[in-house]
């Protein structure tokens, strides 16, 4: 199942910006080549580059400023790297020469063999025009390489990246390309997706090739007397993590031909006596029932087990809003016509169209393979193509049994206490933010679409596993940016709706619950092996400060840690046993604020920094060591004015943070009108400053939530 | 290691995976229960509508329903306790000795324990032993001092003395259709009554044990809890609305209401869903939908029928030497073992925090029905930490509804970050009371990676057929027929795990004879037989495939078997061998492998083996035929097909 791909890739100025990251998709895609298939082969292309390098130059001339930069072979490391770091062109590329060029390398290397695994995989923004054709039209040329590129069985993945600034080019010959690239996907195996965003480009180009398997291929029994030919596929699968092997130290440094591997025994012993083990002839299943275990031999299962016919039956037909798409249980297959089979992929279009049309799903018994021991029912849902090489299919969705439905009754909203009901003006903020915090907005391309998102856990675990492999000591590098934009909120768009977001903030007020003991109860709820992290919620730092100084620990905290240094903070102050303890806390505490600055991205810690910040002051006051806590702001300050992190800074005035007074603290030396003189650079003092103009001046107040 | 462990299924990947913890629910907490079920005479009287327009006695909806629940308890969540206790009887039989209390039990069960294979079957009998057995009758009337209820808060109280609150949630669940119990008394006695029964209850609710009504009401007579039990139930203001709105009105399918309300909603996890920074409200999170699978396989010593202690152990695989669970785990990469510590994977994993993270909105059109890997789960607001994010949450909601939206949202759980829709959905009731909560439902959303591009697969320059208008119209007269009305979601009972359970309670209780069990899945012949369907069925039949449908299935284009194609080629081939001059004077092995199979092939006999396997085949399969096999021709037969 080797494949034989040639990429071709545009490296041409318009490119530059987003060469980043088609370096990064494409060396992943040879990483997982390296780890997944590693007789592949694939050589790769470049246009637009100052240089020309190509056989088609030297045999017939042209092709100017494509530079093959590789000849098709087996993948190795060596590729990775080099497309780690693609040269950046100076010409504006001729993306059909480039194509020709990649189709003249797999014609000469295989010929009219390996059908159906050669591929070309064309990465470009098609803003420059082609070069006219010395006869004909460029439509003719297109026509005729890819009837060529259809006779060769050869497949073509077009992604066209578009970024807001390629619109302001010409237009013309943007349009003009698409439709030469349409030509392309009508004419041959071609398939050309756009791409606005760096994040949909790492997953636009499928990195892991897959070849699909039918899970069922036979009869749709509509009725005894009609029976279409179908076949089944999978069209979701998770593609998991890795499963890593054990690592094994014991063999010899020395042994080169060391596996250390681990190999995983069972032994089943006897609970009477542990040293018999018991052998597989003569061990039976158990299965509980209530508080028996029931045995039942194989053979006995085997002849009272559930045993249905391999088939798939139609029941029925029933209206889409009868079944609602939270009762999808599982990943999803799709039935398509039997290649080949015209009736039966006629007979499925037909179905499909009417069922679109009359808004109709149908309900379906399957049994995929005979020795199943279970039928699966679900729901055939219509796929229609809206192109004349793609026939209509199904998918087909799982539904669940009686037996697997919990019904579990809640309030209605509407008979919830007032308190709990919006009001016309928290409902307006609402619609608002639903409305303008659009991920998809008209004549635009959908933010995130789940068909162009990569994995972020995946795409970061290969780049670790290519770094370690340079670098074993490497610790893990933080989420790369645009991977970023998959896990948090676009912080341009936020931006953009800013008015929107505050008035959505100034709607609706969140207060603690008085009657619940926090630290308490975040300490008994927090079930063990919980995977939710034990973060602090955003609310009122101080009031919680307050809250929880009253509560006293069992197990003695002896550290500032990472997770919850508000709560540590406070019990080592509540320690009665040991004066040192304030000191460490205090201490402690000063280095936790730091890590969590120095660390921040784009602010992401800056909101528990304050909550921390705000601790240590109330903590300082209390314990009457004012002298520390404005050492320790003034340098914090200045620290951050050096490194940049100024708006760490507006954050704090924002939010009223000042050095202790000597009203506060007795000790203290700082006056009352002094109280903000921890700001080294005058323009940033909050006081000459209009709360509304600092708002302006800083996104990041209102991405942190600044009031 | 735990027991239960079943190796065959843990072999596939050892890392602890996170995915089953998904698919179970938590059982942190088990559940104590007592079903305290009134059976005084007006719960005999008293009827109402049931299944098959039959009435049924209250008494026996009640029953009806604890029969079900405790048949899905057992499947479900077999570790819960459950105990059954009637009021009202003639009979006593508790262990404080009080009248007019019947705690219903069988052998080899304590009063509260985990329900078992006999408690099910007999208790599906007890209507019929009902009467004899136990009796019905009034337990507290004008003149006596005996007060069946408060007897019966008492020995459910004492029943429920195992187990600590920590660990277990208790609960008395409370069936009757008397809304006065007292009413039939007057002045100090029915005073002092009510108060000592209010008390008990009370002393119950601080032992934290939770007292749930599930009251009985008719048509014409509605079950008026202001009366008696909202003191009872400590229900005040907001709460005995909600309580009156939950029971009021929706008698119709009483079964339906009290088999929904026997569950107790157990919450999976909390979550925060942080809006904004700085702006997060708290979210419970419910598995409503969750394959149900046949229970663990313990291994047992089939001499003894024993459990069997399973010790996995780690052994070097170049050494041999046992190891303990090694902190290193690599992948090989570019001819290298890539080390990594389990530490970094996590923090691989780690790329956000452990909350959902709102990132907006799109139209619900975005959701395709192919973006599905697992079951949705529902979240549901709470102000239990935070007030105020209930409203919030409904605010949310009523916009998503309205303007057709969902949320985009990022779960940066530790073992499986994903991006997930968040769906609104609307409360919907029936007569028979709720069928879809009011909240939002979480949909997984699958990446790029997860998603195959089958379409493309078949794709075909030449293009494909698509259906003319005819063909449309006759598909759509087809689906009009064919068409299930009143078909609801979950309405079949899975036939493979029926008959699991079916064929497990026949084994626990001896029985001889394994059950049949109905399978509810297969389609209607009967209704698929009637006319008309038949009619439209020919109709589109005719359209699509034209006169010759029978003979479509042999007959695709361009494609041949490969079997067949090699049994052609063998066909053509075994005419230019005299076999059985090769086999008389002993030539055959002098034939290559290919060339015996040219024979084989031919006579359809397995070709698999080495090549004496194939001599003595052929040999075998010559004496069979005789001397007669000389002239005989099978190509022809199969050429026929095959033009």
């Amino acid at each position: 199942e080797q494949e034989a791909l040639v990429l071709v890739l545009d490296v041409g100025p318009s490119m530059h910006s987003v060469l980043p990251e088609i370096e990064k998709v494409c060396s992943l895609m040879i990483q997982k080549k390296l780890v997944f298939s590693r007789y592949d082969e694939v050589g790769f292309v470049l246009f637009g580059s100052a240089d020309t390098k190509n056989e088609l130059t030297e045999e017939v001339g042209g092709y100017e400023h494509v530079t093959v930069l590789r000849n098709i072979k087996v993948v190795d490391e060596d590729l990775v790297d080099a497309l780690q770091s693609l040269p950046r062109g100076s010409v504006p590329g001729d993306f059909l020469d480039a194509i020709v060029v990649g189709m003249d390398m797999l014609i000469k290397k295989f010929g009219q063999t390996n059908k159906g695994k050669k591929r070309l995989c064309l990465i470009t923004n098609a803003v420059s025009p082609i070069k006219d054709p010395f006869e004909g039209t460029k439509e003719d040329q297109v026509n005729t390489i890819a009837t060529q590129m259809a006779a060769q069985s050869m497949k073509m993945d077009c992604i066209i990246v578009r970024m807001k600034q390629d619109w302001e080019t010409n237009r013309r010959v943007m349009e003009e390309n698409d439709f030469l690239m349409s030509v392309f996907s009508n004419k041959s195996s071609s398939k050309v997706v756009y791409v606005e965003s760096p994040t949909s480009l790492l997953g636009a180009l499928r990195t892991r090739n897959i070849l699909p398997v039918t899970i069922y291929r036979g009869d749709f029994e509509i009725s005894a007397q009609l029976k279409i030919k179908v076949w089944v596929y999978k069209k979701t699968s998770e593609e998991k993590f890795p499963i890593l092997k054990k690592y094994s130290d014991k063999a010899h440094p020395t042994d080169k031909f060391a596996t250390h591997e681990i190999k995983v025994d069972y032994e089943y012993q006897s609970i009477e006596d542990p040293n018999k083990v018991v052998p597989p002839d003569q061990r039976i299943k158990g299965f509980q029932y209530g508080p028996q275990v029931v045995p039942i031999s194989s053979a006995e299962l085997e002849a009272v087990k559930f045993k249905p016919e391999k088939s798939v039956k139609l029941l029925g037909f029933t209206d889409a809003t009868n079944i609602m798409r939270h009762y999808y249980l599982k990943d999803v297959n799709s039935f398509i016509g039997e290649p080949g089979n015209k009736k039966a992929i006629l007979a499925l279009s037909a179905l499909a169209r009417t069922m679109k049309e009359m808004n109709k799903v149908a309900i379906v018994r399957c049994v995929w393979r005979q020795g199943q021991g279970n039928v699966v029912v679900g729901a055939l849902t219509p796929n229609v193509s809206d192109k004349d090489n793609t026939p209509d299919s199904f998918y087909f969705n799982v539904l669940p049994f009686a037996e697997d439905v919990r019904e579990f009754q809640f309030p209605s909203f509407s008979n919830l206490p007032s308190s709990m009901q919006p009001n016309e003006k928290q409902q307006e903020a609402a619609d608002k933010l639903v409305q303008m915090l659009d991920l998809a907005p008209p004549g635009k391309q959908e933010v995130l679409p789940p068909d162009f998102t990569p994995n972020p856990v995946l795409e970061r675990y290969y780049r670790y596993l290519d770094l370690k492999s340079k670098h074993p000591d490497a610790a893990v590098p933080p989420l790369d940016e645009t991977l970023r934009k998959i896990t948090e909120p676009d912080v341009e768009l936020l931006f953009r709706n800013k008015s929107i977001i505050e008035e959505f903030r100034r709607s609706f007020e969140l207060k603690d619950n008085p009657k619940m003991k926090k630290s308490a109860r975040r300490m008994k709820e927090r079930p063990s092996g919980s995977d939710e992290e034990r973060e602090e919620f955003d609310k009122d730092a101080d009031a919680k400060a307050i809250d929880s100084m009253e509560y006293s620990s069992k197990t003695k905290v002896e550290k500032v840690g990472d997770v919850n240094p508000v709560e540590d903070f406070e019990e080592m102050l509540s320690r009665r046993d040991d004066p040192k303890w304030i000191n460490k806390a205090i201490h402690d505490m000063k280095n936790r604020i730091f890590d969590l600055v120095e660390n921040s991205y784009e602010g992401d810690t800056f909101h528990k920094a304050l909550e921390c910040l705000v601790v240590l002051r109330k903590g300082c006051i209390l314990e009457q060591e004012p002298k520390q806590f404005n050492d320790f702001l003034c340098h914090l300050s200045k620290f951050c004015q050096e490194k940049d992190l100024r708006s760490f800074c507006q954050y704090l005035t924002s939010n009223d943070i000042t050095l202790i007074t000597k009203a506060e603290a007795p000790d203290s030396e700082i006056p009352e009108h002094e109280a903000r003189s921890f700001m080294v650079k005058p323009e940033l003092d909050s006081q000459n400053m209009k709360p509304e103009a600092k708002v302006e001046n800083d996104i990041m107040s209102i991405y942190l939530g600044g009031k | 290691m735990s027991m239960e462990l079943d190796p065959d299924e843990v072999f596939g990947d050892e890392e602890d995976d996170p995915e089953t913890e998904f698919f179970k629910e938590r059982e942190a907490t088990k559940e104590l229960l007592v079903y305290l079920v009134d059976a005084s005479p007006k719960m005999f009287s008293t009827t109402c509508p049931s299944d098959d327009e039959k009435t049924a006695t209250h008494f026996q909806v009640a029953i009806n329903s604890i029969a079900q629940s405790l048949k899905s308890q057992i499947i479900n969540r077999s570790y819960d306790e459950v105990s059954i206790c009637f009021f009202n009887t003639r009979e006593k039989k508790n262990l404080q000795d009080l009248s007019g209390i019947y705690v219903f039990n069988v052998p080899e069960r304590e009063d509260l324990d985990r329900p078992t294979a006999r408690l099910i079957k007999e208790f599906d009998l007890i209507e019929e032993r009902f009467a004899k057995d136990i009796g019905s009758k009034y337990g507290i009337v004008p003149g006596s001092r005996e007060n069946s209820l408060y007897n019966a808060l008492w020995v459910a109280q004492a029943l429920l003395r195992k187990g600590s609150a920590k660990t277990a949630d208790k609960r008395i669940l409370l069936f009757t259709n008397e809304d006065d119990p007292f009413g039939n008394l007057k002045g100090v006695v029915k005073v002092d009554m009510m108060r000592t029964t209010l008390q008990r209850a009370k002393d119950a609710q601080d032992l934290g044990i939770a007292i749930e009504l599930l009251p009985l009401s008719q048509p014409d007579d509605e079950f008026n809890v202001s009366l008696f039990y909202a003191d009872l139930l400590g229900l005040e203001g907001d709460d005995l609305a909600q309580f009156k709105a939950l029971v009021g009105e929706r008698f119709e399918d009483l079964k339906d209401q009290l088999r929904k309300r026997i569950f107790k909603k157990r919450r999976v996890r909390r979550l925060r869903l942080v809006i904004f920074n700085g702006l997060s409200i708290e979210l419970n999170t419910y598995a409503l939908i969750r394959p149900t699978n046949p229970g663990r396989i313990t291994w047992l010593d089939s001499m003894t029928n024993l459990p069997l202690k399973i010790e996995r152990s780690f052994i070097c695989a170049d050494t041999a030497a046992i190891i303990q669970e090694p902190p290193k785990r690599f992948q090989s990469y570019k001819n290298e073992n890539i080390m990594f510590s389990v530490a970094e994977l996590s923090e691989v994993k780690r790329v956000s925090t452990g909350h959902l993270r709102l990132l907006g909105f799109k139209p619900l059109t975005c959701l395709k029905d192919y973006h599905n890997l697992k079951p949705a789960t529902f979240v549901f607001p709470s102000d239990e930490e935070v007030i105020g994010g209930t409203c919030l949450f409904v605010a949310l909601h009523r916009s998503m509804v309205r303007l057709k939206r969902f949320a985009v949202a990022f779960y940066g759980s530790s073992s499986h970050p994903q991006l997930v829709a968040l769906v609104a959905q609307e409360e919907i009731m029936t007569s028979s009371g709720q069928v879809e909560p009011p909240g939002m439902h979480l949909i997984y959303l699958p990446y790029s990676d997860d998603i195959r591009p089958i379409e493309e697969l078949h794709t075909d320059p030449n293009s494909v057929p698509h259906a003319t208008d005819d063909q449309i119209k006759k598909a759509s007269a087809l689906v009009k027929r064919i068409d299930l009305k009143d078909f609801s979601v979950c309405q079949f009972a899975n036939p493979a795990l029926q008959r699991h359970y079916a064929v497990l309670q026949a084994l626990a209780l001896d029985e001889d004879e394994m059950p049949e069990i109905k399978d509810e899945t297969l389609p209607d012949e009967e209704g698929m037989a009637r006319p008309g369907i038949v009619k439209a069925l020919e109709e589109f039949k005719l359209s699509v495939y034209g006169e010759n449908y029978e003979e479509e299935d042999s007959n695709i284009e361009g494609k041949v078997e490969p079997t067949r194609k090699r049994k052609a080629n063998a066909m053509k081939e075994y005419g230019n061998y005299d076999w059985a001059d090769l086999a008389d004077n002993g030539k055959l092995k002098d034939l290559t492998v290919v060339e015996l199979k040219y024979y084989l092939g031919a006579h359809n006999l397995p070709v698999t083996g080495k090549k004496e396997v194939l001599i003595s085949r052929i040999l075998t399969h010559m004496d069979s035929l005789g001397a007669s096999s000389y002239g005989w021709h099978p190509c022809i037969e199969i050429f026929a097909q095959c033009p």
